[in-house]
């Protein structure tokens, strides 16, 4: 990615806490338009809290959020969602009594318009909107491949698979910001491989903005453009793969777990 | 062998995103409702018709309303028989108002004034839950209740307290009253029943269908695609409650015939609840299951003995229905939380596959 590109989303001086606990402390990054940016840190370290700001389900206690040019000093989810960031959940957070199609489905709520009315006729424009939104969907079944469980109930899944159709859920949201937590926590080499090309992918065809947690320091160097390091609410590091993994603060951090 | 879909490819997203995409399902429904339009009427003898048919709609009509809110949104409600009492008391007070026009207009407009009122009590329902939920519910059961015994206006002030049907016709053929017969009461709930189950059905297929599912699965990750709480709450609210306001509209007007506000206890409300839960937690079909297993199933053992010759004492079989229907409870709590229909599903399965065991 090119560094004049502009800043899709800018974290300023963020802090956060829970009742005593300081989840995140006075931390600040930003995330340009098109990049991949992970997001690295020990356990606890307060990754999922940041994701969590983002898009409105926790409101910080200091500090300003930036996105798209505006800045709010508080959002609900729903408008971040309507503006346009998704995301995936380290614990899958999966629709389980409904089908993986069903799941998918729901993505697209926010671009579906037809009432009650027609809805309750399922005829006319509710067909033709449901048809339309459905082509939608199988182009992203498609894309991840999961054609033959469709019609499957998603609770009956795999993990892998689950997380993939988390996956399609956020993308049938043709999300502008994308945010990952932890997409291959729990999966094997395969499967792994399959979920770092369809970010890729996405990333390079689509140009979605990927903001990324992941603790497999291999697939974070080889997929991100920039790397911001946390540690214990903190930002201790922030800046290309190669500057972070050299900086002997994250050395120490992450000493003892391979480097 | 029969029950199969090989062979039928979709051709279209159309064909599949249809309610019954399968052929074999569409004649069925075709069948059964050939039957029930034609056969019942015209075979069936006074008391299957007053007795049988006509209750056991109007209730799948009530447990439609409930899955609505229970099966679909999981939003747990104790307050349904007080929402079917608003329907009947407000059809009864606009058809006592207004006598000139039909009477099936005010039943089903009887059921707004039961979404007006259920969207109401819904407010709460978006800070509590589960079981608090259960209990604020509980809290419009009563208060309805109480309404229903103490403002005279309500019944017009008749002394005993009770609403009684005024007689009303359909071009010009009694539909209600003491001069409406069984057939022509039938063929007006089941013609209800079947269209509002059929709207109910799209809306639970498309897109507020899965606004509520998604809800009831996973409210966190709902709000991230996009989905309002309260508003999907409130109209899953508003939906389920014009359910059970038509039906407890119909409930008086076309299978009572007069109610006294005790017919709208939480008695009523534990029953459809019950429904719901044997015949299957967010299906359609399982509205009627629970409905037919409820209502249907406590008349059939009541005739067994008598039937068989058995010189059972009608004490002794008021007991065992009692007991099969509440171990029947129990049953499909421990051992198939989805119902009815769940093993309805399971059966169709199995046939798809047979002779072969997958
Ligand atoms: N809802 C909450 N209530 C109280 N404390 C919380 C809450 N959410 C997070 N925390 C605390 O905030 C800190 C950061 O948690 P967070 O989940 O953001 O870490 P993380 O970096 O995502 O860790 P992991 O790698 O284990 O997922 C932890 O100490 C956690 O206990
Ligand atoms: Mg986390």
């Amino acid at each position: 990615m090119n560094a004049a590109s502009e800043t899709l989303l800018s974290v300023d001086g963020v802090s956060l806490s829970f009742g005593g606990v300081k989840a995140i402390t006075d931390v600040s990054f930003d995330i340009r338009k098109g990049e991949i940016r992970a997001i690295i840190g020990p356990n606890g370290a307060g990754k999922t809290s940041m994701l969590n700001v983002v898009n409105g389900f926790y409101h910080p206690q200091h500090g300003r959020i930036t996105y798209k040019g505006k800045t709010r000093p508080r959002m609900r989810p729903y408008q971040a969602a309507s503006q346009g960031i998704a995301r995936t959940f380290q614990n899958v957070a999966l629709f389980r009594g409904m089908t993986t199609l069903d799941n998918i489905m729901v993505g697209r709520t926010l671009k579906m318009h037809r009432g009650l009315f027609w809805q309750m006729l399922r005829y006319g424009p509710a067909m033709r909107e449901e048809i339309e939104h459905r082509r939608v969907v199988e182009d992203i079944i498609d894309f991840l491949q999961i054609e033959s469980i469709r019609k499957t109930p998603v609770g009956k899944l795999p993990y892998g698979l689950q997380k993939r159709v988390e996956l399609g859920r956020a993308l049938a949201m043709e999300p502008e910001l994308l945010l990952l937590d932890e997409p291959m926590a729990g999966m094997n080499i395969e499967e792994k491989e399959d979920m770092c090309r369809y970010i890729l992918d996405l990333n390079k065809h689509f140009g979605t903005t990927i903001a990324l947690i992941e603790h497999d320091m291999g697939v974070v160097m080889d997929l991100s453009d920039r790397v911001v390091v946390l540690e214990y609410g903190h930002k201790i590091a922030d800046g290309t793969p190669e500057v972070v993994k050299a900086d002997p603060k994250v050395i120490e951090a992450y000493l003892g777990v391979g480097h | 062998m029969f029950y199969r879909e090989t062979g039928q490819f979709k051709q279209s997203y159309a064909a599949d995103q249809a309610v019954f995409p399968i052929l074999q399902d569409r004649i069925g429904l075709a069948i059964i409702l050939l039957v029930a339009f034609v056969v019942v009427p015209l075979f069936g003898n006074e008391f299957l018709l007053a007795s049988v048919m006509v209750p056991f709609l109007i209730l799948s009509l009530g447990a439609i309303g409930i899955n609505i809110l229970v099966g679909y949104t999981g939003l747990l409600s104790l307050g349904s028989a007080a929402f079917m009492g608003v329907g009947a008391y407000s059809a009864y007070k606009l058809s006592t108002i207004f006598p000139g026009v039909n009477i099936l207009v005010w039943i089903l407009c009887s059921g707004f004034f039961a979404a007006g009122v259920g969207v109401l009590f819904g407010l709460p329902s978006l800070r509590i839950k589960g079981f608090y939920l259960a209990v604020a519910t509980l809290a419009a059961q009563f208060f309805l209740q109480w309404c229903f015994v103490r403002i005279s206006w309500l019944y017009n002030d008749n002394p005993s307290g009770a609403i009684e049907v005024p007689a009303r016709t359909l071009f010009g053929i009694a539909i209600t009253g003491p001069s409406a017969t069984p057939v022509t009461r039938y063929l007006v709930v089941l013609a209800i029943v079947v269209v509002m189950t059929l709207l109910a059905s799209n809306i639970v297929h498309g897109r507020i269908g899965r606004t509520w599912m998604a809800v009831r699965d996973m409210d966190i990750a709902a709000q991230l695609m996009g989905i309002r709480l309260l508003p999907a709450k409130l109209l899953a609210f508003a939906v389920s409650s014009f359910y059970c306001g038509v039906s407890g509209a119909l409930m008086v007007f076309l299978w009572l015939g007069a109610a006294e506000p005790s017919a709208f206890d939480i008695k009523l409300s534990f029953l459809l609840l019950f429904m719901v839960i044997i015949g299957g937690l967010g299906s359609m079909i399982g509205s009627f299951f629970g409905a037919a297993l409820i209502h249907i199933l406590p008349i059939v053992i009541r005739m067994l003995p008598e039937a068989l010759g058995l010189p059972i004492a009608a004490a002794t079989v008021e007991h065992l229905t009692y007991l099969i229907v509440g171990g029947l409870i129990i049953f499909f709590l421990i051992v198939e939380p989805h119902g009815l229909a769940r093993l309805w599903q399971i059966a169709k399965q199995k046939l798809r596959v047979w002779p072969f065991p997958y």
